[in-house]
């Protein structure tokens, strides 16, 4: 007898659940007790088992779909059962993405008369050879569906499948914005590079933090921010303090690729391009929409789109591209009237810099004490990828624009 | 380039290196006054005299015992069996004795001997004329074994194993005698032991085979070019040492392969290919290694029997069309 499988409420407080992977393709062979998928529920990513045996004849909701509490997500049942009273009419499964359009039809029925790779106990049959390509495509073999006798997947099925259908048998689909391999190079790991990470990591968790603090002298920099304004003054725009200072890391940041990096386990990414996240507050918490090509962009473009993002931030309208992908963020918060602070990575970000408020400060300049207007800004940084003394160039770079804005445009 | 037989080709490498070097003499059944039972010494005596063709009793183990013992006293023979079916008897003196002694007394001795003949069925001779021998001898250490399966590979391969300093085996085919192809003429004409050669190149399949199984092949491969598939042919030439690394650039190409072999299956030179095969290139196939080899019995004397039981054009391109997976999709 087939055997409904519910979204059940995995955490006390949960009222819907999204399937983030199904650990079973239909076809699979299903026993009580195993693991049918990976729930994410409002607190964490929790198992769902089977409370049935038999084969997993059709799965509901797709992964990256979500289902109420109660609402049955797949049928467990025997081959050749009818689950058609359970699955309801027209119970199509929930795509996580849409289906490609200009598929013939005859197409789809000569799919559907090919075994299903994983008709037999579960396991996937497959050439060594098409393993090999799935792995590089990122293609995921339990969805592919082999020509070779008994249903193995050989070579063919996965070149016509990485052709035709990238979009539902991908595993880890690049979402519009994502990187390509041609925006970052990858830095093997040196011995010494996995000592310091591992040492590191062991000490203060995950992602070591250390930090860098330097003063700037903001005087230039309000001038220069003036006259910008005066010249925006007709277009009825303005810029403000943390623009410059977003244009003038993002110009940093293109000079000292090695702060322009991020942590990935067994390499180091070097981006070629420069994300800068811009940490907005918003009414639960923070977020931080990226402005793109910052080092490409004129202080008043990254102005205006601040501006929008961060209003659009306010409004919960962000779209996940909008806030995914920095490469190093930036958070100010000086309009608190903070003078300075430190922030935390957002990874796999290697950096991130907290800048304090421009205020009056006594200085001494050749050998007199005189008021000048600074500012402390503090880098965050992941000790795996950045080193002191890289920080430390950094900042010196960044320092240099601020208190000479004509540097930036260099 | 000359147009040779199988059989001119030996008769040329023989006389080549018995006029190069003095202590190459041949001997075995009838292959003096005869001029051999398959004519592969032709005109030797009259020109190289009783001295260095001799003529033996049938007694297999008895001159191939002699030919042993005159190689670890500085000569170098070159021991004929009238075909591999009667070298049984011999199998003590080439595997326990010639393969032997080089690693026995720490190299103080070698063995620079030459045994060579017909090996593997012919028509209608019946099981214990049919043999294919080629296992015997790969399995032991110590033996270097050749299956010449072209004349210019016969007479390139046979000059090389004459120079080896160690016992050579050089597996001729009876049916090969009288093939015809060219044999480069002009300067030496030697063949590496341990080099396999692609007779065929191709991208779609890969067919490692050895001896008379090599024109099969080429068979089975012209077959289905007609359909559109590409065949590489591989044709080892030397069993030991064996190439493994032309095998493995033609399967990693391929991804696919069969090996076709005139003897049989249990633990044949096909199943030590795909044993290397599938143990250094498994990632690259997208097929089972099949075998097309002699079926697994006594060689049937009637003559339907015979032809079902030798691997033959059909059944090669059925296993071909099985790794090829096309029958699983019509129209393909």
């Amino acid at each position: 007898m087939a055997t409904k499988v519910h979204m059940e409420a995995l955490s006390p407080t949960m009222e819907e659940g999204q399937v983030v992977k199904w650990h079973k393709a239909e076809g699979d062979s299903v026993s009580h007790g195993e693991v049918l998928a990976d729930i994410e529920t409002d607190k964490a990513t929790m198992e769902l088992v089977a409370r049935g045996k038999g084969i997993l004849r059709r799965i509901l909701t797709a992964e990256g779909q979500s289902a109420p509490v109660g609402e049955v997500i797949a049928v467990i049942g025997q081959e050749g059962e009818d689950i058609g009273a359970l699955v309801g009419a027209g119970a199509a499964p929930k795509q996580a993405a849409p289906e490609q359009a200009g598929e013939e039809p005859r197409e789809e029925e000569a799919e559907e008369a090919r075994p299903p790779a994983t008709a037999n106990g579960g396991r996937v049959k497959a050439s060594p050879l098409a393993r090999r390509l799935a792995a590089e495509a990122g293609l995921e073999l339990s969805r592919l569906q082999g020509s070779g006798p008994g249903g193995r997947i050989v070579k063919r099925d996965v070149e016509e499948a990485a052709e035709r259908a990238p979009a539902p048998a991908r595993v880890g689909v690049p979402a519009p914005g994502a990187p390509t391999e041609k925006d970052y190079e990858e830095i093997p790991l040196s011995q010494m590079r996995k000592t310091i990470a591992r040492r590191l990591a062991e000490s203060i968790g995950p992602v070591p933090h250390y930090f860098l603090t330097i003063d700037l002298d903001m005087d230039r920099a309000r001038q220069a921010r003036a006259r910008i304004n005066a010249l925006l003054d007709e277009r009825g725009e303005k810029i403000s303090m943390n623009d410059l200072i977003i244009r003038a890391v993002a110009g940093a940041l293109r000079q000292h690729p090695a702060v322009n990096s991020a942590w990935h386990g067994d390499r180091i990414r070097r981006w070629r391009r420069v994300h800068v996240g811009v940490a907005v507050a918003v009414e639960e918490g923070l977020i931080t929409p990226v402005i793109r090509d910052a080092d490409r962009k004129g202080v008043a473009e990254i102005a205006s789109e601040v501006r929008e993002l961060a209003g659009r931030a306010r409004a919960k309208k962000l779209k996940p591209e909008e806030y995914t992908g920095a490469t190093f963020s930036v958070s100010n918060l000086g309009m608190f009237g903070i003078h300075e602070f430190t922030a935390v990575i957002n990874p796999p970000e290697a950096g991130s810099l907290a800048v304090g408020q421009v205020e009056e400060h006594p200085v001494v300049m050749n050998g007199q004490v005189v008021v000048r207007p600074r500012m402390w800004a503090t880098m965050s940084c992941d000790h795996r990828v950045i080193d002191g003394a890289t920080g430390a160039r950094f900042l010196q770079t960044l320092k240099a624009m601020l208190e000479e804005p004509a540097a930036i445009l260099l | 380039m000359a147009e040779l037989t199988y059989r001119e080709a030996l008769n040329q490498a023989l006389t080549e290196e018995m006029e190069r070097d003095g202590a190459v003499f041949l001997m075995g059944e009838e292959v003096a006054q005869y001029q051999g039972a398959y004519k592969v010494s032709k005109g030797l005596l009259e020109k190289f005299g009783y001295r260095r063709v001799l003529d033996t009793p049938i007694s297999e183990l008895g001159f191939a015992g002699l030919g042993v013992g005159a190689a670890l006293v500085g000569l170098r023979p070159v021991i004929e069996f009238m075909t591999f079916n009667f070298a049984f008897l011999a199998l003590d003196q080439l595997t326990n004795t010639a393969a032997k002694w080089r690693y026995m007394s720490g190299g103080q001795f070698k063995v620079p001997i030459v045994f060579r003949g017909p090996n593997g069925p012919a028509l209608q001779v019946a099981a214990q004329h049919s043999h294919a021998c080629e296992t015997y001898y790969s399995h032991a250490p110590g033996l270097k074994v050749v299956a010449p399966a072209t004349p210019a590979d016969a007479k390139g391969l046979l000059k090389s194993a004459i120079r080896d300093e160690d016992p050579v085996i050089v597996l001729e085919g009876e049916l090969l005698y009288n093939m015809k192809g060219e044999v480069p003429e002009n300067g030496e004409h030697v063949v590496p032991i341990g080099k396999a050669d692609v007779k065929r190149e191709g991208t779609d399949l890969s067919i490692v085979t050895h001896g008379p199984a090599l024109h099969l092949a080429l068979q089975a491969a012209a077959e289905l070019e007609k359909d559109g598939v590409s065949v590489e042919v591989v044709d080892l030439r030397s069993l030991r040492p064996l190439d493994a690394e032309t095998i493995l650039a033609s399967v990693k190409k391929t991804n696919r392969a069969i090996y076709l072999e005139q003897g049989w299956p249990f633990g044949g030179i096909g199943a030590q290919v795909a044993s290397i095969i599938q143990e250094e290139a498994f990632d690259w196939l997208d097929a089972p290694v099949l075998r097309v080899t002699q079926a697994d019995v006594p060689m049937p004397y009637a003559k339907n029997l015979e032809l079902t039981a030798k691997p033959s054009l059909e059944r090669t391109l059925r296993a071909c069309e099985r790794v090829l997976y096309r029958n699983g999709r019509a129209g393909r």
